[in-house]
């Protein structure tokens, strides 16, 4: 059954209406696919096994029809999702314990689909780094590299992905952490625009910024799994009220007369030249495909990383107040009033960069520096979408670089938040503007997957899958496979 | 230093968070780095630019003002270490005028 786990969720779909294979089979085989790569990986934080397989059964029983085109897929769920009755850890020991009562608004659409989560995926302890080292549980490894990150800090949900465990999982990206990982492991990632999916049940890191959104192979099956979780919510007053219109409409009708931009910005100091050289290469294949690709200028862009650390961990800060020992998650032991109990909960309860993320934000919030960071950080971000807002009266995309460099060893830059944090120099941007962003599988540098980065208009993501679909068919990186899980040269 | 050791202890407090010596050093050095490059910032001229704190489409969400039903007791009290009879059970608050809260 281990050829079933290349196949796209189109392909799976279709043995399943046609009964060649059952759910019940194809949920085993995906355990066992999982249970034989854990080892070498270490996607996984927790696995959903018995539930999933009654699901399955249920779904067996009820029959799949043509157009439920998700029953029956297998999923992965990062595990900032919360997911009732299944354990939800943020990759944190604060939370090490708690389960959840009720199920996020993306599960409730995970399950009206009738797709099936196989468990919860491990990250960036509360979504907070760029390589999910800074988990509380374990160490995900790059299926193409394992003595390479994975990225982050969505890293098990891209992990597990590339490795075959899964077709399909979710991710959540707040300054990259959905295209970055997507980018280190040769996938398709998409973060919508802010309000197209719900947040109502994902653990809140940064509320402006914060999305949910699909890892793929694909970019067709990406498509199809964003039209099936993005909607309206009442219980998410941020999430939009518009329609969400079918993706795959249109999807191959290429790049013709399209207009695209590509920041200088985004293809100079600080990347890598050789991922420069294979983005210059998609350009050319754009060009080719008969889209008119031209350079533009996004100059306050430049200032993302430092904008996004006062934003992100002053929202943090206020955010992760709630974890206090008091209602759920880790509480400390043998302490002495009310106040220790906070105080030594949150320091026991909580990882180093955690903790120097709710410093941060404290600090830029705190009276004397408010002006100066908070408050400066929101003009300038301003002026970040406003050079977007002009872009985009003359071009349909922008493509840049996903990431300055392919996936890095264990360890390098761990340490170093100022590096780590440059990592997101690309992704960033996209956040505080509110657009959608999306990573697709561009070539290999040092054997390792570089990402191509596709950046909306609000709204219009059906315009950037249909240019990643043009690039997909005429270049066929996603047919490149991890090395060590049968792919290679 | 963009920050000095006292001022991180301050904002640790403020917080709710306690580091060893050592961690106060290491913060100290990190986060003085970290605040230097953010500092990058003073360089725009923002002159009259207003502040984007959010970049929601919608600006008001308004629902019809009918009570529903809500979460049940015991279910919300689940993840509660400590309980009795139908509250959650904390240490003292009260008691010690200079514990605070």
């Amino acid at each position: 059954m281990t050829e079933l786990l290349g196949k796209t969720i189109k392909e799976l779909h279709e043995l399943l209406v046609a009964k060649e294979i059952t759910a019940v089979e194809l949920t085993k085989a995906t355990f066992d696919r999982i249970k034989a790569t854990e080892p070498e990986i270490e996607a996984f934080i927790t696995l959903n096994e018995e539930k999933a397989l009654e699901q399955a059964a249920a779904l067996d029983e009820k029959g799949i029809q043509p157009e439920d085109v998700l029953a029956g897929i297998p999923i992965g769920i990062k595990d900032n999702i919360v997911t009732k009755d299944l354990l939800t850890t943020s990759a944190s020991k604060m939370l090490h314990n708690f389960m959840p009562i009720y199920d996020a608004t993306v599960m409730e659409k995970v399950y009206d689909a009738g797709m099936i989560p196989m468990g919860k995926l491990n990250m960036d302890e509360f979504a907070m780094g760029g390589s999910s080292e800074t988990s509380y549980f374990k160490q995900t490894k790059n299926p193409w590299d394992t003595d390479r990150v994975p990225g982050g800090s969505s890293g098990g949900s891209a992990a597990a992905v590339a490795a075959g465990q899964v077709p399909v999982s979710l991710g959540s990206d707040t300054g990259g952490s959905i295209r970055q990982p997507a980018a280190f492991n040769g996938i398709v990632g998409m973060k919508p625009t802010y309000g197209r999916m719900s947040r109502y049940g994902l653990i809140a890191f940064s509320s402006s910024l914060d999305q949910i959104g699909p890892m793929t192979r694909t970019v067709e099956d990406n498509a199809l799994a964003l039209a099936a979780l993005s909607g309206w919510d009442k219980k998410d007053s941020t999430s939009a009220q518009l329609e969400v219109p079918d993706f795959t409409k249109g999807l191959h009708d290429g790049v013709k007369g399209m207009r695209i931009a590509v920041p200088k910005e985004f293809m100079g100091e600080g990347i890598d030249p050789k991922i420069i050289a294979e983005v210059e290469k998609a350009i050319e294949t754009y060009r080719e495909l008969g889209a008119i690709v031209e350079e533009v200028s996004l100059p306050h862009s430049t200032y993302g990383v430092e904008i996004y650390y006062i934003v992100a961990s002053a929202e943090a800060s206020s955010n992760l107040q709630r974890f206090d020992g008091i209602r759920y998650g880790y509480r400390a032991e043998d302490v002495k009033d009310i106040e220790d109990l906070y105080v030594r909960t949150r320091s026991e309860g909580f990882g180093m960069e955690v903790k120097r993320r709710i410093m941060l934000g404290t600090f830029s919030l705190s009276s004397g520096f408010y002006d100066a960071h908070f408050k400066k950080a929101g003009q300038v971000r301003t002026l970040v979408k406003q050079d977007f807002d002009k872009v985009f009266e003359d071009y349909d995309l922008i493509i840049s670089p996903t990431t300055p460099t392919v996936a890095y060893k264990f360890g390098e830059n761990v340490d170093d938040p100022i590096t780590m944090y440059m990592g997101d120099l690309l992704t960033i941007p996209v956040n505080l503007a509110g657009l959608p962003g999306m990573s697709i599988p561009c070539g290999l540098v040092d054997e390792m997957p570089v990402g191509l980065q596709i950046i909306g208009k609000p709204f219009d993501e059906a315009t950037m899958y249909k240019a990643a679909q043009a690039f997909e068919t005429a270049c066929e990186f996603n047919q490149d496979k991890p090395f060590n899980l049968g792919g290679g040269k | 230093m963009a920050i000095s050791s006292e001022e991180i202890k301050h904002v640790a407090k403020l917080s709710k968070l306690a580091f060893s010596d050592d961690e106060i050093v290491a913060l100290t050095d990190k986060l003085g780095q970290i605040i230097d490059m953010v500092e990058r910032l003073e360089e725009v001229d923002t002159t009259g630019v207003p502040v984007t704190t959010n970049v929601v489409h919608d600006i008001n969400v308004m629902r019809e003002d009918i009570a529903e039903e809500g979460t049940d007791r015991n279910l919300l009290m689940r993840n509660v270490a400590t309980k009795e009879d139908g509250y959650i059970k904390v240490p003292a608050m009260l008691d010690n005028g200079e514990a605070g809260a």
